[in-house]
């Protein structure tokens, strides 16, 4: 469990990062390490240069554009967990953030890496399509900006091109009134999950949005909350209907069995509790 | 009792180190030199192996049995009538029989390099359908592990009995099925070896991470046909054991040779994968069991057939047959009945070979015989902590002989049940089942009973037949100059605590202070030979041992005190580091000051020896000493997601005169923890090319801290009859229950859905998948 021989550098600008990306075609960007760091040791990937893009202010660097929060791609869980991060999601982020794995890996693991990596179990990439997430990405060939959900192309496939960088998250500011809920379902403290329910809903204006992820597969959005409530009413969470759920799930394309298709609907339903609880 | 002596709570004295990252482990040691090994593994369970092949570049850095000249192979043979012997070349002879056997050896001046050659080095194999399954390779038309012997069976016995009166006769006859799955053992430090060759003394030196160096000396003499003189084998630190460690490697054989024949010294760290990959080798058992019954739950008989996964060679020094054969004579557990047969199979499969893990093949058998009695109370309609009082056991009835002859030595197993009973109480678990919990959980209580058989020694271990018999154990003691004490013993410490406890019985006879007494082991060179640690022996062996010495060098120093207290030996006593006349007294610096730097003061007689002796002891009966324990676990299921959470933990147990009472707490923390690893968590499962499924502990789960509760420990202390301060044997114990009192507190919480789960460990897949077979059963039957 050695890797391979690489070389390492660590820019200061992104435009620095660029360059060593053009530079060398077998090149790894390296964040918080908290999943190359395995990978590199089991010789799944075998790169000739890492870039280490922690050190690149931008990219640790938090803002405020108003209507949204811009979190820079290396901010790390542990920053969002102590709320060295703006809270604006109605306390959110921070439960989160502080779910993931333990404290060791959220003090190392960034937000970008994490999206970046698009592991379907991993806790960022859920909680984050409920809230409409935005992804500013740099390359060589320019700068774009893509919503989360289109960014995710499968289970740890991303739109991002290997000679690309994610440089942001913009988070949008949540409505005072709006609910977030999260549920994890895992085997132990600090393990990825095997079912995830997220739910965002604005008993104000009714914006709704519903996550389930699990397993190994794409995690599936519901933006009406129609076929997962016996009345079709998330103001009673109660009424959140876990066989509509499992069917919902299935119809979504989701090929797994009774059980992970329960845990499922169970995390969703504790994720609308949730939301809703005082 | 001495304040410091035995049954002292005594801060132990190698924490010192171990807490400031002092410690010194296999990884520490670093001869000039030194390179680095990485083993080829093969990928798959069961080949012929057509070609080894790898660039010319690395020819002498890449090694292959055929390089090996004259090692021989790995032989555990056990004298048992019908053991099947299977030979383990140190690197695969033209045939791989499971993931992770090594094939070939590379080495180079860093592991990483080490690892590039690894992966340039191409095995062409011919793959054999692989045995996956040990219900499987007992079939008549199965793969076979080893062409030679015609089937898959390493060992088959038969403790029969005629059960035929009682099957007539019971009026309740429960039969289940158990399985309990592979788990790997993973001490924090892994394996590890450094192999280097000393030519002025003409010796190999290996350092290893061992519990047991004077077998693996014995095992290297065997393999490399050198004089046990040629070799030295020093464990140093070591970070924990289990009986993963309990085995003469073929790395540290490989790696002796290399160190031979390479003029430089070699070190192998085994990693975190090869430990998962390549060495899953521990409880799997397969248990179908019927129990016979009264009306009022008096056991009138139990017929059982259990087979042990053994995998694919039989490791040294415990053979492939310990386990299942210790299923037979341990089976029946504290109960007493009058009908008892089994039926047990080591099988053959192409799975790492077996070892026994703390507890050996206890854990499985408790499991399947206190499942055994919550599904007899259940039939009954009865409470099964009223089951168990009706069979365990009485306190009048020991020393007990029980229905395989074991000797239990002494013990009040019912009070340990009491006393667990009214500690989780009981009472109010019932009242509270008859309520909802306000989380919709379900709530339920489980018990589980076991003795523990410990440093049994020659009488029981010559009956095995294997590579290694426990005869005498002994302690070699000295007084040096200035009256500090030094101990040696040939079993060593991976995490016991021996520094502190034989420390503890020296100061107990001599009074010596603590900090002057010195504790040597883990070197061949230094240390009387020994067996080693396992089998929870060392405080009744080592500790007796050191006792005697202790003994010994008293009444040399009283002999020597005497004459210038000028009284006679027998007037002079010992007490807190001084030896007191009746008109005098002498420091033991003084005795000692005389013996090496003033003779012309010794007594004419004086025994020549001087203040080092040696001393063999085993107790006064050979056949074991029988700690024992009832633990309770209060645990809520979570019917949706099949999650389990311990509300509350219970230990009560007896482990005879405790010599550092905290160090047994540690003990059964420590292996309470493994027990809930067990019974919860720890699964290796293999596909049907059997292929282990879990290569990294994201796959492989271990409880972690917030997965084990705050248990509460109660202490009972009966002496045995047999050993030096009535000590008994008690560090695998924690390790033996939990499965057991855990399933059976799920399944309690569970009986009103119709469920009970009956394979460990009880994963929420399988409480899932349980409670819905259980609701499709009942629409059926609707
Ligand atoms: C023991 C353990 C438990 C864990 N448990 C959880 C858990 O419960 N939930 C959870 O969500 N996660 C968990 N993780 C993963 C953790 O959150 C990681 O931090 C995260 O997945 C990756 O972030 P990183 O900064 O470490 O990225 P790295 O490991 O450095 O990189 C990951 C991948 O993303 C690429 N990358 C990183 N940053 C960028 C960027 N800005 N632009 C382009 N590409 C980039 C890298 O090249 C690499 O391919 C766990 C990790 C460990 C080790």
């Amino acid at each position: 469990m050695k890797p391979v021989a690489f070389e390492y550098e660590r820019p200061r600008t992104i435009d620095a990062a660029l360059d060593l990306l053009g530079a060398e075609s077998n090149s790894k960007i390296l964040a918080g390490g908290q999943t190359l760091g395995p990978m590199l040791n089991l010789r799944l990937v075998q790169p000739g240069l890492l870039i280490d893009i922690t050190r690149i202010p931008e990219l640790v660097s938090v803002s405020d554009e108003g209507d949204a929060l811009k979190i820079g791609a290396c901010v790390t869980h542990a920053a969002i967990e102590d709320a060295r991060v703006e809270d604006h999601s109605n306390g959110y982020l921070r439960r989160v953030a502080s779910g993931i794995a333990y404290r060791a890996v959220r003090t190392r693991g960034t937000l970008g890496g994490s999206l970046s990596h698009a592991d379907p179990a991993a806790d960022w990439l859920s909680a984050l399509l409920v809230l409409k997430a935005e992804l500013e990405i740099t390359g060589l060939d320019g700068s774009r900006r893509v919503v989360l959900k289109n960014f995710v192309r499968g289970a740890m496939e991303t739109d991002l091109s290997p000679r690309e960088l994610l440089i942001a998250v913009h988070v949008p500011r949540s409505e005072k009134t709006a609910r977030h809920g999260y549920y994890k379902i895992c085997r132990k403290t600090g393990e990825f999950a095997d079912a995830i329910g997220a739910v965002s809903f604005d008993p104000g204006s009714g914006a709704f949005c519903m996550v389930a992820a699990g397993g190994s597969e794409q995690p599936v959005t519901f933006e009406s909350p129609e076929n997962l409530f016996s009345q079709g009413d998330p103001l009673d969470p109660d009424s959140f209907d876990m066989p509509m759920a499992m069917d919902a799930l299935r119809e979504a394309g989701i090929e797994a069995d009774n059980y992970e298709l329960q845990i499922r609907a169970v995390a969703m339903s504790r994720a609308m509790q949730d939301a809703m609880s005082p | 009792m001495k304040k410091d002596g035995i049954g002292a709570r005594l801060i132990r004295k190698e924490d010192d180190r171990y807490m400031r990252g002092r410690g010194q482990f296999v990884g520490d040691i670093k001869p000039a030199g030194m390179q680095d090994a990485a083993f080829v593994r093969s990928p798959v369970a069961h080949a012929s192996i057509r070609a080894i092949k790898f660039p010319d570049a690395l020819k002498g850095h890449v090694f292959s049995l055929a390089d090996l000249k004259g090692v021989q192979p790995i032989t555990a043979v056990s004298g048992l009538p019908g053991f099947k012997r299977s030979s383990q070349p140190v690197l695969a002879d033209k045939k791989v029989r499971h993931v992770g056997e090594m094939i070939a050896m590379c080495i180079a001046p860093s592991r990483a390099e080490a690892e590039d050659m690894v992966a340039q080095v191409e095995v062409e194999f011919d793959e054999l359908p692989a045995v996956y399954d040990m219900l499987k390779a007992r079939d008549a038309e199965t793969a076979l592990v080893h062409e030679e012997w015609g089937d898959n069976i390493f060992l088959e016995t038969l403790v029969d009995d005629d059960m035929k009166a009682v099957e007539k006769t019971a009026a309740v006859k429960v039969t289940r099925e158990f399985n309990t799955s592979r788990q790997c053992m993973c001490p924090i430090e892994g394996r590890g070896v450094v192999a280097e060759w000393d030519s002025r003394l003409e010796q190999l030196t290996v350092h290893s991470s061992t519990q047991m160096p004077h077998i693996v000396r014995s095992g290297l003499a065997e393999c490399l046909d050198l004089d046990h003189g040629a070799i030295r084998v020093i464990a140093p630190d070591v970070g924990g054991g289990f009986g993963f460690k309990g085995i003469l490697l073929p790395e540290e054989v490989c790696l002796s040779w290399a160190a031979m024949h390479l003029g430089h010294p070699v070190r192998w760290l085994e990693d975190r994968r090869e430990n998962l990959t390549a060495s899953a080798n521990c409880r799997e058992h397969h248990y179908v069991v019927t129990a016979y019954a009264d009306n009022e739950g008096k056991l009138l008989g139990l017929d059982a057939e259990a087979t042990v996964d053994s995998g694919a060679y039989s490791a040294y020094p415990f053979s492939a047959c310990l386990e299942a054969a210790q299923v037979a004579s341990i089976l029946p557990g504290v109960y007493d009945f009058p009908h008892y047969r089994c039926h047990t199979f080591s099988a053959s499969t192409n799975k790492p070979p077996i070892l026994p893990y703390r507890g050996v093949a206890r854990t499985g058998v408790c499991f399947a015989m206190e499942l055994m009695i919550d599904a007899v109370a259940r039939e009954l309609g009865m409470e099964p902590t009223d089951v168990r009082m009706k069979n365990l056991v009485q306190p009048e009835q020991m020393p007990f002989d029980n229905i395989t002859n074991k000797h239990f030595d002494s013990g009040d197993y019912p009070e340990a049940l009491r006393r667990a009973i009214e500690a989780i109480d009981l009472k109010a678990i019932r009242k509270r089942q008859k309520k909802t919990e306000h989380d919709g959980r379900k709530v339920g209580v489980g018990f589980a009973v076991y003795c523990e058989q410990a440093a049994h020694g020659t009488s029981i271990y010559a009956g095995w037949g294997i590579p290694m018999v426990p005869g005498h154990e002994q302690a070699n003691m000295r007084l040096t100059p200035d009256g500090g004490l030094e101990i040696r013993i040939g079993a060593h410490s991976h995490g016991q605590g021996h520094e502190t406890t034989m420390s503890q019985v020296a100061h107990e006879i001599l009074g010596i202070a603590h900090d002057k007494i010195k504790l040597v082991h883990g070197d061949t060179a230094y240390t009387p030979y020994s067996t080693g640690t396992w089998g929870s022996r060392c405080m009744v062996m080592s500790g007796g041992a050191v006792a005697e010495a202790c003994d010994q060098l008293a009444e040399r120093a009283k002999a020597i005190a005497a004459k210038m207290l000028q009284c006679k030996p027998k007037e002079v006593s010992l007490k807190d580091g001084r030896a007191i006349g009746p008109n005098g007294e002498l420091t033991i610096e003084e005795i000692a000051y005389i013996w090496y730097r003033k003779p012309q003061d010794l007594p004419a007689d004086v025994n020549p020896s001087g203040l080092e002796v040696i001393a063999g002891y085993k107790p006064d009966r050979d056949s074991g000493t029988f700690s024992y324990a009832a633990h309770a676990a209060l645990t809520a299921v979570d019917t949706l997601t099949g999650e389990v959470e311990i509300l509350d933990y219970v230990v009560v147990e007896d482990g005879g005169v405790l010599v550092n009472p905290m160090i047994v707490d540690g003990q059964l923390y420590g292996g309470a923890a493994q027990g809930i690893g067990t019974a919860l968590y720890e699964e290796m499962p293999f596909d049907t090319e059997a292929q282990p499924l879990a290569s990294t502990l994201s796959d492989y789960l271990l409880p972690g801290p917030t997965e084990v509760p705050s248990m509460r420990l109660f202490h009972m202390e009966t002496p045995s009859p047999y050993t030096r301060f009535g000590v008994k044997g008690i560090a695998e114990g924690g390790a033996i229950a939990p499965p057991a009192a855990i399933t059976n507190a799920i399944n309690d919480a569970l009986a009103p859905l119709g469920v009970e789960l009956t394979i460990s460990p009880v994963t929420p897949r399988r409480i899932v998948e349980a409670i819905a077979s259980a609701d499709t059963k009942k629409v059926a039957a609707a």
